[in-house]
Protein backbone atom coordinates (compact mmCIF):
# COMPACT_ATOMS: atom_id res chain seq x y z
CA UNK A 1 0.00 0.00 0.00
CA UNK A 2 2.56 2.21 0.67
CA UNK A 3 5.03 1.35 -2.36
CA UNK A 4 1.77 1.88 -4.24
CA UNK A 5 1.11 5.54 -2.84
CA UNK A 6 4.82 6.11 -3.24
CA UNK A 7 4.86 4.94 -6.85
CA UNK A 8 1.79 6.61 -7.74
CA UNK A 9 3.53 10.15 -6.64
CA UNK A 10 6.58 9.71 -7.86
CA UNK A 11 4.92 9.12 -11.38
CA UNK A 12 3.01 11.85 -10.63
CA UNK A 13 5.81 14.21 -10.45
CA UNK A 14 7.63 12.79 -13.33
CA UNK A 15 4.34 12.69 -15.66
CA UNK A 16 3.64 16.30 -14.49
CA UNK A 17 7.69 17.44 -15.03
CA UNK A 18 7.50 15.31 -18.36
CA UNK A 19 4.60 16.38 -20.35
CA UNK A 20 5.89 20.02 -19.14
CA UNK A 21 4.08 21.64 -22.15
CA UNK A 22 1.08 20.26 -21.36
CA UNK A 23 1.37 21.08 -17.85
CA UNK A 24 1.89 24.67 -18.57
CA UNK A 25 -0.75 25.23 -21.33
CA UNK A 26 -3.07 23.55 -18.37
CA UNK A 27 -1.51 25.52 -15.50
CA UNK A 28 -1.47 29.00 -17.45
CA UNK A 29 -5.21 28.91 -18.81
CA UNK A 30 -6.33 27.84 -14.80
CA UNK A 31 -3.95 30.79 -13.62
CA UNK A 32 -6.11 32.92 -15.28
CA UNK A 33 -9.30 31.43 -14.58
CA UNK A 34 -8.18 31.76 -10.71
CA UNK A 35 -6.75 35.22 -11.32
CA UNK A 36 -10.63 35.98 -12.66
CA UNK A 37 -11.98 34.47 -9.82
CA UNK A 38 -10.04 36.16 -7.38
CA UNK A 39 -10.30 39.82 -9.12
CA UNK A 40 -13.93 39.14 -8.72
CA UNK A 41 -13.91 38.26 -4.85
CA UNK A 42 -12.13 41.89 -4.73
CA UNK A 43 -14.65 43.58 -6.87
CA UNK A 44 -17.25 41.98 -5.12
CA UNK A 45 -15.54 43.75 -2.07
CA UNK A 46 -14.98 47.00 -3.57
CA UNK A 47 -18.79 47.65 -4.13
CA UNK A 48 -19.91 45.80 -1.14
CA UNK A 49 -18.30 48.42 0.75
CA UNK A 50 -18.87 51.62 -1.56
CA UNK A 51 -22.70 50.45 -0.67
CA UNK A 52 -22.21 50.43 2.62
CA UNK A 53 -20.63 53.64 2.46
CA UNK A 54 -22.88 55.17 0.51
CA UNK A 55 -26.34 53.57 2.69
CA UNK A 56 -24.39 55.15 5.64
CA UNK A 57 -25.22 58.70 4.25
CA UNK A 58 -28.88 57.96 4.24
CA UNK A 59 -31.20 58.30 7.12
CA UNK A 60 -34.24 60.13 8.34
CA UNK A 61 -33.83 62.76 10.65
CA UNK A 62 -36.88 64.01 12.81
CA UNK A 63 -37.10 67.45 14.15
CA UNK A 64 -38.72 67.91 17.44
CA UNK A 65 -40.69 71.29 18.18
CA UNK A 66 -38.09 73.30 21.07
CA UNK A 67 -41.05 73.23 23.30
CA UNK A 68 -41.50 69.16 23.10
CA UNK A 69 -41.57 67.53 26.63
CA UNK A 70 -38.18 65.10 26.84
CA UNK A 71 -40.26 62.27 28.42
CA UNK A 72 -42.23 61.97 24.67
CA UNK A 73 -38.81 62.24 22.76
CA UNK A 74 -37.60 59.66 24.52
CA UNK A 75 -40.53 57.28 24.01
CA UNK A 76 -40.13 58.15 20.70
CA UNK A 77 -36.55 57.13 20.21
CA UNK A 78 -37.18 54.19 22.66
CA UNK A 79 -39.84 53.02 20.15
CA UNK A 80 -38.09 53.63 16.86
CA UNK A 81 -35.04 51.97 17.91
CA UNK A 82 -37.17 48.78 18.75
CA UNK A 83 -38.20 48.91 15.12
CA UNK A 84 -36.58 45.32 13.59
CA UNK A 85 -35.72 47.43 10.58
CA UNK A 86 -33.65 50.52 12.12
CA UNK A 87 -29.92 50.07 12.88
CA UNK A 88 -29.25 52.83 14.93
CA UNK A 89 -30.57 56.44 16.27
CA UNK A 90 -28.64 59.02 17.01
CA UNK A 91 -30.48 61.10 19.06
CA UNK A 92 -29.09 65.08 19.02
CA UNK A 93 -30.37 67.25 22.17
CA UNK A 94 -31.58 70.86 22.16
CA UNK A 95 -28.30 71.49 23.92
CA UNK A 96 -26.07 70.06 21.50
CA UNK A 97 -28.40 71.24 18.61
CA UNK A 98 -27.50 74.90 19.72
CA UNK A 99 -23.64 73.83 20.31
CA UNK A 100 -23.53 72.72 16.84
CA UNK A 101 -25.00 75.55 15.68
CA UNK A 102 -22.54 78.16 17.05
CA UNK A 103 -19.68 75.76 15.85
CA UNK A 104 -21.03 76.04 12.58
CA UNK A 105 -22.02 79.84 12.23
CA UNK A 106 -18.63 80.86 14.36
CA UNK A 107 -17.80 82.69 11.76
CA UNK A 108 -21.31 84.15 10.56
CA UNK A 109 -21.66 87.56 12.53
CA UNK A 110 -25.49 87.57 11.80
CA UNK A 111 -26.74 84.27 12.47
CA UNK A 112 -24.98 84.92 16.39
CA UNK A 113 -26.17 88.44 16.09
CA UNK A 114 -29.88 86.50 15.75
CA UNK A 115 -29.57 83.57 18.19
CA UNK A 116 -28.49 86.55 21.00
CA UNK A 117 -31.69 88.53 19.95
CA UNK A 118 -33.81 85.35 20.25
CA UNK A 119 -32.06 85.08 23.84
CA UNK A 120 -33.55 81.43 24.11
CA UNK A 121 -32.49 78.20 21.96
CA UNK A 122 -35.02 78.22 19.46
CA UNK A 123 -33.61 74.62 18.53
CA UNK A 124 -35.71 71.16 18.86
CA UNK A 125 -33.87 68.20 19.44
CA UNK A 126 -33.65 65.70 16.42
CA UNK A 127 -33.21 62.14 15.95
CA UNK A 128 -31.75 60.48 12.84
CA UNK A 129 -32.56 56.89 11.95
CA UNK A 130 -30.45 54.47 10.15
CA UNK A 131 -32.11 51.50 8.80
CA UNK A 132 -30.34 48.35 8.20
CA UNK A 133 -31.52 48.69 4.27
CA UNK A 134 -32.41 51.82 2.68
CA UNK A 135 -35.52 49.86 0.99
CA UNK A 136 -36.80 49.77 4.64
CA UNK A 137 -36.94 53.67 5.17
CA UNK A 138 -40.45 53.74 3.63
CA UNK A 139 -41.94 51.73 6.44
CA UNK A 140 -39.80 53.51 9.23
CA UNK A 141 -41.21 56.94 7.73
CA UNK A 142 -44.41 55.71 7.70
CA UNK A 143 -44.41 54.72 11.29
CA UNK A 144 -42.92 58.12 12.14
CA UNK A 145 -46.18 59.46 10.67
CA UNK A 146 -48.22 57.34 12.33
CA UNK A 147 -46.46 58.16 15.89
CA UNK A 148 -47.26 62.45 14.34
CA UNK A 149 -50.64 61.81 13.67
CA UNK A 150 -51.48 60.35 16.75
CA UNK A 151 -49.73 62.81 18.89
CA UNK A 152 -51.51 65.70 16.80
CA UNK A 153 -54.31 64.82 18.68
CA UNK A 154 -53.05 66.84 21.49
CA UNK A 155 -49.78 69.01 20.43
CA UNK A 156 -47.51 67.57 17.84
CA UNK A 157 -43.97 67.12 19.59
CA UNK A 158 -42.93 66.44 15.81
CA UNK A 159 -41.84 69.53 13.76
CA UNK A 160 -41.04 68.02 10.48
CA UNK A 161 -39.80 64.29 9.27
CA UNK A 162 -37.63 65.13 6.59
CA UNK A 163 -37.90 61.66 4.45
CA UNK A 164 -40.52 63.79 2.00
CA UNK A 165 -37.91 65.57 0.62
CA UNK A 166 -35.17 62.52 0.77
CA UNK A 167 -37.83 59.80 -0.69
CA UNK A 168 -36.98 60.45 -4.31
CA UNK A 169 -32.72 60.28 -3.60
CA UNK A 170 -33.46 57.34 -1.14
CA UNK A 171 -35.82 55.64 -3.94
CA UNK A 172 -32.66 55.99 -6.72
CA UNK A 173 -29.99 54.78 -4.10
CA UNK A 174 -32.67 51.62 -3.36
CA UNK A 175 -33.09 50.73 -6.66
CA UNK A 176 -29.32 52.11 -7.59
CA UNK A 177 -27.85 49.28 -4.87
CA UNK A 178 -30.55 46.63 -5.96
CA UNK A 179 -29.73 46.95 -9.75
CA UNK A 180 -25.97 46.53 -8.88
CA UNK A 181 -26.18 43.72 -6.51
CA UNK A 182 -28.21 41.83 -8.87
CA UNK A 183 -25.64 42.81 -11.95
CA UNK A 184 -22.64 42.18 -10.43
CA UNK A 185 -23.97 38.70 -8.72
CA UNK A 186 -24.97 37.56 -12.57
CA UNK A 187 -21.40 38.43 -13.48
CA UNK A 188 -19.90 36.30 -11.15
CA UNK A 189 -21.89 33.61 -11.47
CA UNK A 190 -21.30 34.03 -15.52
CA UNK A 191 -17.38 34.43 -14.88
CA UNK A 192 -17.07 32.02 -12.41
CA UNK A 193 -18.59 28.92 -14.17
CA UNK A 194 -16.51 30.09 -17.55
CA UNK A 195 -13.68 29.76 -15.79
CA UNK A 196 -14.66 26.74 -14.24
CA UNK A 197 -15.46 24.97 -17.47
CA UNK A 198 -12.42 26.62 -19.27
CA UNK A 199 -10.43 25.21 -17.20
CA UNK A 200 -11.75 21.54 -17.37
CA UNK A 201 -11.70 21.44 -21.05
CA UNK A 202 -8.04 22.50 -20.39
CA UNK A 203 -7.65 19.43 -17.67
CA UNK A 204 -9.66 17.15 -20.07
CA UNK A 205 -7.74 18.08 -23.34
CA UNK A 206 -4.29 16.78 -21.72
CA UNK A 207 -6.06 14.19 -20.56
CA UNK A 208 -7.61 13.18 -24.12
CA UNK A 209 -3.73 13.15 -25.43
CA UNK A 210 -2.93 10.36 -22.92
CA UNK A 211 -5.51 8.01 -23.72
CA UNK A 212 -3.84 5.89 -25.13
CA UNK A 213 -1.16 5.93 -22.30
CA UNK A 214 -4.05 4.51 -20.39
CA UNK A 215 -5.10 2.01 -22.70
CA UNK A 216 -1.62 0.81 -22.68
CA UNK A 217 -1.41 0.75 -18.72
CA UNK A 218 -4.72 -1.31 -18.78
CA UNK A 219 -3.54 -3.87 -21.24
CA UNK A 220 -0.30 -4.33 -18.94
CA UNK A 221 -2.82 -5.09 -16.12
CA UNK A 222 -2.19 -1.79 -14.31
CA UNK A 223 -5.94 -1.44 -11.82
CA UNK A 224 -7.88 1.61 -11.99
CA UNK A 225 -6.57 3.62 -8.94
CA UNK A 226 -2.85 2.83 -9.85
CA UNK A 227 -3.57 4.50 -13.55
CA UNK A 228 -5.61 7.16 -11.88
CA UNK A 229 -3.60 8.12 -9.22
CA UNK A 230 -1.12 9.99 -10.99
CA UNK A 231 -3.32 11.82 -13.26
CA UNK A 232 -5.38 13.32 -10.16
CA UNK A 233 -2.00 13.99 -8.31
CA UNK A 234 -1.24 16.26 -11.47
CA UNK A 235 -4.42 17.75 -11.49
CA UNK A 236 -4.19 18.95 -7.92
CA UNK A 237 -0.43 20.04 -8.42
CA UNK A 238 -1.52 21.86 -11.63
CA UNK A 239 -4.54 23.84 -9.15
CA UNK A 240 -1.43 24.48 -6.51
CA UNK A 241 0.64 26.28 -9.18
CA UNK A 242 -2.26 28.07 -10.77
CA UNK A 243 -3.01 29.28 -7.66
CA UNK A 244 0.01 30.78 -6.30
CA UNK A 245 0.85 31.87 -9.69
CA UNK A 246 -2.75 33.74 -9.69
CA UNK A 247 -2.12 35.07 -6.15
CA UNK A 248 1.24 36.36 -7.61
CA UNK A 249 0.07 38.30 -10.63
CA UNK A 250 -2.52 39.40 -8.06
CA UNK A 251 -0.19 41.24 -5.56
CA UNK A 252 1.48 43.75 -7.53
CA UNK A 253 -1.89 44.98 -9.14
CA UNK A 254 -3.56 45.54 -5.36
CA UNK A 255 -0.11 47.71 -4.61
CA UNK A 256 -0.57 49.44 -7.48
CA UNK A 257 -4.40 49.58 -6.34
CA UNK A 258 -4.42 50.18 -2.74
CA UNK A 259 -4.20 53.66 -2.40
CA UNK A 260 -6.38 54.48 -5.01
CA UNK A 261 -9.34 52.38 -4.15
CA UNK A 262 -8.64 54.68 -0.50
CA UNK A 263 -8.83 57.11 -2.27
CA UNK A 264 -12.07 56.79 -4.06
CA UNK A 265 -13.74 54.16 -1.79
CA UNK A 266 -12.30 54.70 1.55
CA UNK A 267 -10.94 50.91 1.54
CA UNK A 268 -7.63 50.18 1.09
CA UNK A 269 -7.59 46.82 -1.42
CA UNK A 270 -4.31 45.85 -0.53
CA UNK A 271 -4.16 45.97 3.43
CA UNK A 272 -7.70 44.10 2.72
CA UNK A 273 -5.84 41.42 1.01
CA UNK A 274 -3.09 41.12 3.43
CA UNK A 275 -5.59 41.23 6.20
CA UNK A 276 -7.81 38.68 4.55
CA UNK A 277 -4.43 36.79 3.27
CA UNK A 278 -5.39 33.20 4.82
CA UNK A 279 -8.92 33.33 3.46
CA UNK A 280 -7.59 34.54 0.02
CA UNK A 281 -5.45 32.01 -0.03
CA UNK A 282 -7.53 28.65 1.32
CA UNK A 283 -9.92 30.07 -1.08
CA UNK A 284 -7.89 30.53 -4.55
CA UNK A 285 -5.83 27.52 -4.11
CA UNK A 286 -8.85 25.63 -3.05
CA UNK A 287 -10.70 26.41 -6.21
CA UNK A 288 -8.08 25.55 -7.61
CA UNK A 289 -6.84 21.93 -6.89
CA UNK A 290 -10.79 21.36 -6.67
CA UNK A 291 -10.71 22.06 -10.30
CA UNK A 292 -8.03 20.32 -10.85
CA UNK A 293 -8.81 17.03 -8.91
CA UNK A 294 -12.54 16.65 -9.97
CA UNK A 295 -11.48 17.64 -13.85
CA UNK A 296 -8.79 14.96 -14.00
CA UNK A 297 -10.97 12.49 -12.11
CA UNK A 298 -13.96 12.91 -14.73
CA UNK A 299 -11.53 12.81 -17.63
CA UNK A 300 -9.79 9.90 -16.72
CA UNK A 301 -12.71 8.06 -15.42
CA UNK A 302 -13.90 8.48 -19.44
CA UNK A 303 -10.97 6.60 -20.80
CA UNK A 304 -11.57 3.76 -17.97
CA UNK A 305 -14.40 3.14 -19.08
CA UNK A 306 -15.80 2.81 -15.34
CA UNK B 1 -4.75 -23.69 -21.09
CA UNK B 2 -6.83 -21.71 -23.69
CA UNK B 3 -9.90 -22.71 -24.89
CA UNK B 4 -12.19 -21.59 -27.56
CA UNK B 5 -15.76 -22.96 -27.31
CA UNK B 6 -17.99 -22.00 -30.61
CA UNK B 7 -16.91 -18.40 -30.19
CA UNK B 8 -18.76 -16.35 -32.62
CA UNK B 9 -18.44 -12.35 -32.78
CA UNK B 10 -20.91 -10.51 -34.66
CA UNK B 11 -20.39 -6.30 -34.97
CA UNK B 12 -23.21 -4.23 -33.90
CA UNK B 13 -23.46 -3.36 -37.63
CA UNK B 14 -24.83 -6.90 -38.05
CA UNK B 15 -23.47 -7.50 -41.47
CA UNK B 16 -20.20 -8.42 -40.76
CA UNK B 17 -18.86 -12.06 -38.51
CA UNK B 18 -15.60 -11.22 -37.03
CA UNK B 19 -15.75 -14.45 -35.74
CA UNK B 20 -17.65 -17.74 -36.34
CA UNK B 21 -18.15 -20.97 -34.13
CA UNK B 22 -14.28 -20.95 -33.16
CA UNK B 23 -13.55 -23.59 -31.99
CA UNK B 24 -9.64 -24.63 -30.78
CA UNK B 25 -7.47 -25.30 -27.61
CA UNK B 26 -3.93 -24.34 -27.01
CA UNK B 27 -2.20 -26.85 -24.43
CA UNK B 28 0.60 -25.70 -22.30
CA UNK B 29 3.72 -24.54 -23.65
CA UNK B 30 2.89 -24.71 -27.04
CA UNK B 31 3.46 -21.78 -29.80
CA UNK B 32 0.96 -21.42 -31.77
CA UNK B 33 0.85 -19.45 -34.96
CA UNK B 34 -2.28 -18.01 -36.08
CA UNK B 35 -2.33 -17.11 -39.59
CA UNK B 36 -4.76 -15.19 -42.32
CA UNK B 37 -5.75 -12.48 -44.49
CA UNK B 38 -6.71 -9.29 -42.74
CA UNK B 39 -10.37 -9.17 -41.51
CA UNK B 40 -9.81 -12.74 -40.74
CA UNK B 41 -10.66 -12.33 -37.57
CA UNK B 42 -7.03 -13.17 -36.21
CA UNK B 43 -6.92 -9.91 -33.84
CA UNK B 44 -10.57 -10.20 -32.73
CA UNK B 45 -9.32 -14.25 -31.81
CA UNK B 46 -6.26 -12.45 -29.07
CA UNK B 47 -8.87 -9.11 -28.40
CA UNK B 48 -11.08 -12.21 -26.95
CA UNK B 49 -8.04 -14.20 -24.79
CA UNK B 50 -7.08 -10.63 -23.08
CA UNK B 51 -10.64 -9.70 -22.41
CA UNK B 52 -10.49 -6.58 -24.35
CA UNK B 53 -13.64 -7.62 -26.63
CA UNK B 54 -16.14 -10.21 -25.98
CA UNK B 55 -18.07 -13.21 -27.74
CA UNK B 56 -21.35 -12.88 -29.12
CA UNK B 57 -21.91 -16.24 -29.13
CA UNK B 58 -19.91 -19.15 -27.01
CA UNK B 59 -17.48 -19.23 -24.67
CA UNK B 60 -13.25 -18.32 -23.90
CA UNK B 61 -11.64 -20.56 -21.13
CA UNK B 62 -8.19 -19.54 -19.29
CA UNK B 63 -7.62 -22.55 -17.70
CA UNK B 64 -11.00 -23.71 -15.80
CA UNK B 65 -11.87 -19.53 -16.45
CA UNK B 66 -14.24 -18.25 -17.95
CA UNK B 67 -12.87 -15.06 -19.20
CA UNK B 68 -15.80 -12.99 -20.14
CA UNK B 69 -17.47 -13.81 -16.76
CA UNK B 70 -14.41 -11.86 -14.79
CA UNK B 71 -15.86 -9.07 -12.98
CA UNK B 72 -14.28 -5.73 -14.26
CA UNK B 73 -12.70 -5.08 -11.32
CA UNK B 74 -10.90 -8.50 -11.64
CA UNK B 75 -9.82 -7.77 -15.17
CA UNK B 76 -6.54 -6.05 -13.91
CA UNK B 77 -5.28 -9.29 -12.12
CA UNK B 78 -6.15 -11.71 -14.65
CA UNK B 79 -4.71 -9.88 -17.20
CA UNK B 80 -1.24 -9.78 -15.51
CA UNK B 81 -1.41 -13.65 -15.92
CA UNK B 82 -1.16 -12.60 -19.60
CA UNK B 83 2.11 -10.76 -21.64
CA UNK B 84 0.51 -8.94 -24.39
CA UNK B 85 3.00 -7.87 -27.75
CA UNK B 86 1.77 -5.69 -30.51
CA UNK B 87 2.07 -4.79 -33.66
CA UNK B 88 2.52 -1.07 -33.36
CA UNK B 89 4.10 -1.39 -29.42
CA UNK B 90 2.19 0.49 -27.19
CA UNK B 91 4.88 1.07 -25.35
CA UNK B 92 4.75 4.43 -22.55
CA UNK B 93 6.02 7.52 -24.64
CA UNK B 94 6.83 8.95 -21.66
CA UNK B 95 8.76 6.48 -19.60
CA UNK B 96 12.39 4.88 -20.87
CA UNK B 97 12.71 1.45 -21.77
CA UNK B 98 13.52 0.36 -17.96
CA UNK B 99 10.47 2.16 -16.79
CA UNK B 100 8.19 0.73 -19.05
CA UNK B 101 9.26 -2.39 -17.93
CA UNK B 102 9.17 -1.22 -14.60
CA UNK B 103 5.79 0.09 -15.00
CA UNK B 104 4.04 -3.56 -15.95
CA UNK B 105 5.70 -5.10 -12.11
CA UNK B 106 4.82 -1.91 -10.48
CA UNK B 107 1.13 -2.13 -11.67
CA UNK B 108 1.68 -5.67 -10.54
CA UNK B 109 2.37 -5.01 -6.76
CA UNK B 110 6.10 -6.11 -7.21
CA UNK B 111 8.19 -4.81 -5.23
CA UNK B 112 11.71 -2.51 -5.61
CA UNK B 113 14.25 -5.37 -4.95
CA UNK B 114 12.30 -7.96 -7.29
CA UNK B 115 11.84 -4.77 -10.05
CA UNK B 116 15.64 -3.89 -9.49
CA UNK B 117 16.75 -7.35 -10.02
CA UNK B 118 14.10 -8.37 -12.69
CA UNK B 119 14.09 -5.32 -15.32
CA UNK B 120 17.50 -5.91 -16.10
CA UNK B 121 17.48 -9.40 -16.67
CA UNK B 122 14.34 -9.16 -18.93
CA UNK B 123 16.84 -6.27 -20.92
CA UNK B 124 19.66 -8.89 -21.22
CA UNK B 125 17.13 -11.27 -22.35
CA UNK B 126 16.02 -9.16 -25.40
CA UNK B 127 19.89 -7.54 -25.39
CA UNK B 128 18.87 -4.55 -24.79
CA UNK B 129 20.99 -3.53 -21.82
CA UNK B 130 22.92 -0.30 -23.12
CA UNK B 131 19.50 1.16 -24.16
CA UNK B 132 17.50 0.79 -20.86
CA UNK B 133 17.77 4.55 -20.45
CA UNK B 134 16.61 5.41 -24.05
CA UNK B 135 12.78 7.27 -24.61
CA UNK B 136 10.90 5.06 -27.43
CA UNK B 137 11.33 7.78 -29.76
CA UNK B 138 14.93 7.09 -29.87
CA UNK B 139 14.55 3.63 -30.19
CA UNK B 140 14.58 1.32 -33.74
CA UNK B 141 11.39 -0.15 -34.65
CA UNK B 142 13.08 -3.29 -33.29
CA UNK B 143 14.54 -2.01 -30.58
CA UNK B 144 11.11 -0.71 -29.53
CA UNK B 145 9.49 -4.29 -29.66
CA UNK B 146 12.01 -6.48 -27.54
CA UNK B 147 11.22 -3.88 -25.36
CA UNK B 148 7.63 -4.96 -25.79
CA UNK B 149 8.59 -8.19 -25.29
CA UNK B 150 10.38 -7.75 -22.04
CA UNK B 151 7.64 -5.71 -20.72
CA UNK B 152 5.25 -8.88 -21.77
CA UNK B 153 7.62 -11.34 -20.00
CA UNK B 154 8.94 -9.52 -16.97
CA UNK B 155 6.27 -11.01 -14.51
CA UNK B 156 6.60 -14.46 -15.51
CA UNK B 157 3.15 -14.68 -17.56
CA UNK B 158 1.70 -18.34 -18.56
CA UNK B 159 0.91 -17.02 -21.73
CA UNK B 160 2.66 -14.70 -24.32
CA UNK B 161 -0.29 -12.54 -26.66
CA UNK B 162 1.75 -11.38 -29.86
CA UNK B 163 -0.64 -9.45 -32.59
CA UNK B 164 1.72 -9.38 -35.81
CA UNK B 165 4.66 -8.51 -33.61
CA UNK B 166 6.57 -8.73 -36.64
CA UNK B 167 4.36 -6.62 -38.97
CA UNK B 168 6.14 -3.25 -38.68
CA UNK B 169 10.35 -4.38 -38.74
CA UNK B 170 12.30 -5.23 -41.20
CA UNK B 171 13.81 -8.71 -41.88
CA UNK B 172 16.73 -8.69 -39.75
CA UNK B 173 14.64 -7.43 -36.69
CA UNK B 174 11.82 -9.79 -37.49
CA UNK B 175 14.53 -12.63 -37.37
CA UNK B 176 15.68 -11.18 -34.08
CA UNK B 177 11.73 -10.93 -32.63
CA UNK B 178 11.22 -14.54 -33.64
CA UNK B 179 14.40 -16.00 -31.83
CA UNK B 180 13.60 -14.38 -29.04
CA UNK B 181 9.80 -15.35 -28.72
CA UNK B 182 10.98 -18.92 -29.63
CA UNK B 183 13.52 -18.70 -26.54
CA UNK B 184 10.38 -17.70 -24.48
CA UNK B 185 8.44 -20.29 -25.49
CA UNK B 186 11.66 -22.70 -25.00
CA UNK B 187 11.60 -22.02 -21.27
CA UNK B 188 8.48 -22.60 -20.67
CA UNK B 189 5.76 -19.99 -21.90
CA UNK B 190 2.99 -20.77 -24.00
CA UNK B 191 3.37 -18.32 -26.80
CA UNK B 192 0.50 -17.34 -29.29
CA UNK B 193 0.94 -15.18 -32.50
CA UNK B 194 -1.09 -13.86 -35.24
CA UNK B 195 1.17 -12.51 -38.18
CA UNK B 196 1.38 -12.43 -42.02
CA UNK B 197 4.76 -13.39 -43.04
CA UNK B 198 5.33 -16.84 -44.55
CA UNK B 199 9.15 -16.54 -43.54
CA UNK B 200 8.68 -16.30 -39.84
CA UNK B 201 5.65 -19.64 -39.71
CA UNK B 202 8.28 -21.94 -42.39
CA UNK B 203 11.28 -20.71 -39.77
CA UNK B 204 9.20 -21.81 -36.91
CA UNK B 205 8.03 -24.99 -38.23
CA UNK B 206 5.59 -24.96 -34.96
CA UNK B 207 1.48 -25.53 -34.74
CA UNK B 208 0.10 -23.14 -37.50
CA UNK B 209 -3.86 -22.63 -37.22
CA UNK B 210 -4.86 -20.48 -40.63
CA UNK B 211 -8.48 -18.38 -40.21
CA UNK B 212 -10.27 -17.44 -43.53
CA UNK B 213 -13.57 -15.18 -42.91
CA UNK B 214 -14.06 -15.82 -39.39
CA UNK B 215 -13.35 -19.60 -39.38
CA UNK B 216 -10.78 -21.80 -38.52
CA UNK B 217 -9.91 -23.58 -42.09
CA UNK B 218 -6.71 -25.44 -41.05
CA UNK B 219 -5.02 -26.39 -38.08
CA UNK B 220 -1.55 -28.16 -38.74
CA UNK B 221 0.71 -29.52 -35.79
CA UNK B 222 3.96 -28.46 -37.46
CA UNK B 223 2.42 -26.14 -40.41
CA UNK B 224 3.86 -24.39 -43.26
CA UNK B 225 2.04 -20.97 -44.84
CA UNK B 226 -0.68 -22.26 -46.53
CA UNK B 227 -3.30 -19.72 -47.62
Amino acid sequence: MVTAIRRVVRAGFVGFWRNAYVSLASIFVMTVALFVIGATMFIEQLLTSSLIKLQEKVDINVYFEPTAPQEEIDALRKAVAALPDVAHVTYLSREEALERYRERYRNNEIAMQALSELGENPLGATIAIQAKETSQYESIARFLEEERERTSAGASVIDDINYARNKESIDTLTSIIAAVERASFITMVVLLVAAVLISFNTIRLAIYTAREEIGIMRLVGASNTFIRGPFMLQGIMYGVVAGVLALLVLYPILVWLGPRTELYFELNLFSYFIDNFTYFFTTIIGVGVAIGFISSTLAVARYLRI
Amino acid sequence: MIYFDNVSKVYSDGRSAALHEVTFQVAPREFVSIVGHSGAGKTTLLKMIIAEDRPTDGRVYFESLDVHKIPRSRLPQYRRKIGTVFQDFKLLPNKTAYENIAFAMEANGRSDDEIAENVPQALALVDLDDKAWNFPNELSGGEKQRVAIARAIVNQPDIIVADEPTGNLDPIATYEVVQILKKINDLGTTVIMTTHNKGVIDELGRRVITMDEGRVVRDDESGKYVL
